[in-house]
């Protein structure tokens, strides 16, 4: 699904020390730039300094959702966790815009492709093209896994999983890891799409059912039947709900849904979601009132809330992209203040100075240019 | 007293300046709207020539024991560098291409191939000459804290060696451009702080080492017993690209036309009177294409001052609007060939070795009663704060 996601530590890209050794050398070479600013305009995706991928394949599973198969380049870590996400930077008229998707590929170390799955959104300019205007040999950007709502590794023993339309993609990841390592426990899956032409991964959920007893599969089609109501249809269909851990992947209103009845039965600790916050490093910033000139709005933040997430909450249409501090799509303008970039502490007060909002926390009260 | 009261432009009523500087605005806006993809396709298709020169000229110079592979080594080379200095470099640092939100290609993390760190660049340049342009002890541009080139400013004995402190500066001027953000005359007395200096030197040296390390030390190395060879051509590739910035540099703001201003002048200045002040103290030269690209698009040294942040690919097309809004106002637009300008900068030079006495000025007639200027440079709490005019602008993380 494609979401805000949440700041998470970004993996140190792993390399082997012989040839971390060798770039060493070759940088005294190419100094100021690395050997991979040279290398790259050889192979696009010989270059560990920005991570890329090339579009080997476009397979359509729906009308309008297709699962991209990426070759990522060097830098690139296979072994993300089950369920995570990763950020896909793609050119459109001459300027990189980031979204995320969730990976459908099942993690292994040594693999070789990734898969995420879009479903082209109504008025989504950038879903639309992905699903739809990508030819193979496309060199995408990509920013590595993230993501905080993963399966644990063994997973529990009871597991149910509440999905709605393209929530199904972590999803499909745990179940085809589960399926890949033989490790399929007591599963239920309530998987709720308009029809059964819309639903994505229908027939390969079909197929993971057949294979492995102990999956029980719940396909509701909510133009005929009606959604699926937490209050009125779970206990029927998962008795032992209660007794489950349970992720939820969905729209925002199911996701709403799912808290309250969890919270209302005293078992919301079973119950994970994607969270939309950010979990800092040790940098924080003192907090302030960060205003936003244009508008004349202003926000109360601590020193651990982003200048971004600051903005959203006044109700500013502040740009963002892969809201990790990569892709510079939010970087605005501080006239005046100070802020704190939590990645490193780095300050930032100089007037009129640029500053990735994604990625800083004010210091005392400063002011932006939105 | 704002620029509209100087002299030559109280013809310009205050409404004038700002409608001109509206005029101004709307070019940005329009251009700002404007970048597309193949805009993004010129950068990188520079990058992409600028790259493939240099490693062309390194790979060359392997055989530089021949005569025709040196010349042609150290001639690739000379260009890779004068390209990434001028073209690419200075201007990505501008932040021109932060549009494309590609951090390969953006001002916070660009380094260049040249001895001065990116970030101190960015003080030094994007701030301090780009806001105070041609402003006497606000921008150090003039005359580099080294040469006299404005009557203005009080005459000494020192400055009778002023034409060699010319040349030394032409030959070394990556080294004098590393030194710049430094201010050398308050480190001396001592006024400086020093947590702040031992970081720059820090960076300087840091930067300075690799880039000696690569050009004189590892690639003759490896050169092996071509060593001797392959030194005198990276010598020489370098010594090529210091002369022509220099060259490039000085035509920007010492042809006679381009004016002087002083500290009453910034008093209260509007976005409009910073935009007049940029046309007034900048200077253009002409030329074909490549003599463009190969310098940086600076010979459009007025259209970089009004837009620092705007696409250099762009300039030229801004310059025909620029030009005829410069018409209508009645506003000098200072051009003329480059060993037209680059010569009116060097006998600006040698006269100015002199006293004022002994001379006669050139171009605008500087105010009967000189103005004192004050020979100490300005600090940045004593400095107006950086203006949201000059365009995109954040620090480095990489030096």
């Amino acid at each position: 699904m494609s979401v805000p996601k949440i700041l998470t530590r970004v993996p140190e890209r792993v390399e082997r020390t012989d040839w971390k050794r060798v770039r060493t050398l070759a940088d005294k070479l190419t100094t100021p730039l690395h050997p991979d600013d040279y290398l790259k305009l050889v192979n696009p995706l010989w270059s560990a300094r920005e991570l890329r991928g090339r579009l080997e394949d476009v397979v359509q599973e729906t009308d309008d959702a297709s699962t991209l198969v990426i070759k990522p380049g060097w830098g690139w870590s296979f072994d993300h966790e089950a369920g995570q996400y990763v950020g896909i930077g793609i050119e459109v008229d001459g300027r990189i815009q980031w979204r995320s998707y969730s990976l459908t590929s099942t993690p292994r170390r040594r693999g070789r492709r990734i898969t995420i799955t879009v479903r082209a959104m109504p008025e989504g300019l950038l879903s639309g093209h992905l699903v739809s205007g990508m030819q193979p040999g496309a060199i995408v950007r990509l920013a590595a896994p993230a993501g905080e709502f993963v399966l644990p590794s063994p997973p529990p023993e009871k597991i149910l999983f509440l999905v709605a339309g393209s929530g199904v993609t972590p999803v499909m990841s745990m179940l085809k890891t589960m399926d890949r390592r033989g490790t399929m426990t007591d599963v239920k899956v309530v998987y709720s799409s308009p029809t059964a032409d819309r639903m994505i991964f229908r027939d390969a959920l079909l197929g993971l059912a057949e294979k492995h007893p102990s999956l029980d599969l719940t396909l509701r089609y909510t133009d005929d039947e009606g959604m699926f109501s937490l209050e009125d249809d779970l206990d029927a269909t998962c008795p032992d709900w209660t007794g489950r851990q349970t992720w939820a992947c969905g729209p925002g209103p199911m996701l709403d849904a799912a808290e309250e009845h969890f919270r209302a039965h005293d078992v919301e600790d079973h119950l994970h979601l994607e969270r939309f916050t950010l979990e800092l490093g040790e940098n924080t910033g003192e907090g302030g009132t960060v205003s936003f000139q244009n508008s004349g709005r202003t926000a109360e933040v601590d020193g651990s809330t982003t200048i971004l997430e600051a903005g959203e909450k006044a109700g500013i249409g502040m740009p963002y992209g892969c809201r990790m501090g990569i892709c510079h799509t939010c970087t605005l303008t501080l006239v005046s203040g100070s802020v704190t970039d939590v990645r490193n502490g780095d300050q930032f007060a100089q007037p009129n100075e640029q500053i990735q909002t994604c990625v800083t926390v004010a210091n005392g009260d400063c002011t932006l240019n939105i | 007293m704002a620029i509209a009261d100087v002299k030559e432009y109280t013809h310009l009523s205050k409404e004038d300046v700002e409608a001109l500087g509206a005029e101004f605005d709307a070019i940005r806006t329009r251009i700002e709207e404007s970048r597309n993809a193949d805009d993004a396709a010129y950068i990188k298709r520079m990058i992409k020539i600028q790259r493939g020169l240099a490693f062309a000229g390194r790979v060359t110079l392997f055989a530089s024991h021949k005569k025709p592979a040196w010349a042609a080594g150290a001639a690739l080379l000379g260009i890779a560098k004068i390209l990434e200095n001028m073209e690419i470099g200075h201007n990505v640092m501008h932040g021109q291409w932060d549009w494309m939100n590609d951090p390969e290609i953006h001002s916070s993390n660009w380094e260049w191939d040249t001895a001065q760190p990116a970030e101190q660049w960015k003080h030094s340049h994007n701030y301090v000459h780009h806001q105070f342009t041609n402003v006497l002890g606000y921008d150090n541009d003039i005359g580099y804290g080294i040469l006299r080139m404005a009557r203005e400013q009080k005459w000494s004995p020192v400055n009778l060696g002023q034409p060699v402190y010319n040349a030394a500066l032409a030959t070394l001027f990556q080294w004098g451009v590393a030194l710049h953000d430094l201010d050398i005359e308050r480190i001396m007395k001592g006024e400086k702080d020093p947590k702040e200096m031992k970081r720059q030197l820090k960076q300087i040296f840091r930067k300075g080492r690799n880039q000696i390390l690569k050009d004189y030390v590892v690639y003759p190395a490896l050169a092996g017993p071509n060593w001797k060879t392959t030194l005198s051509a990276n010598v020489a590739a370098n010594l090529t690209r210091n002369l022509w910035s220099y060259v490039i540099i000085f035509c920007g703001h010492f042809p006679d036309g381009a004016m002087h201003f002083t500290e009453e002048e910034l008093e209260d200045e509007t976005r409009a009177e910073w935009y007049l002040r940029q046309v007034l103290g900048a200077a253009n030269f002409e030329g074909g294409e490549l003599l463009h690209i190969m310098s940086g698009n600076l010979g459009y040294q007025i259209e970089h001052h009004l837009f620092p942040d705007l696409p250099s690919n762009r300039y030229g097309e801004i310059s025909v609007e620029v030009k005829e809004i410069c018409r209508r106002y009645g506003i000098p637009y200072t051009i003329g060939p480059l060993h037209r300008q680059y010569g009116q900068a060097l006998r600006t030079i040698m006269k100015l070795s002199l006293p004022n006495g002994f001379t006669q000025p050139d171009g605008t007639p500087p105010p009967d009663e000189l103005p004192r200027q004050r020979r100490k440079r300005r600090t940045d709490a004593e400095r107006e704060p950086r203006r949201a005019e000059l365009g995109s602008w954040s620090r480095g993380r990489t030096a």
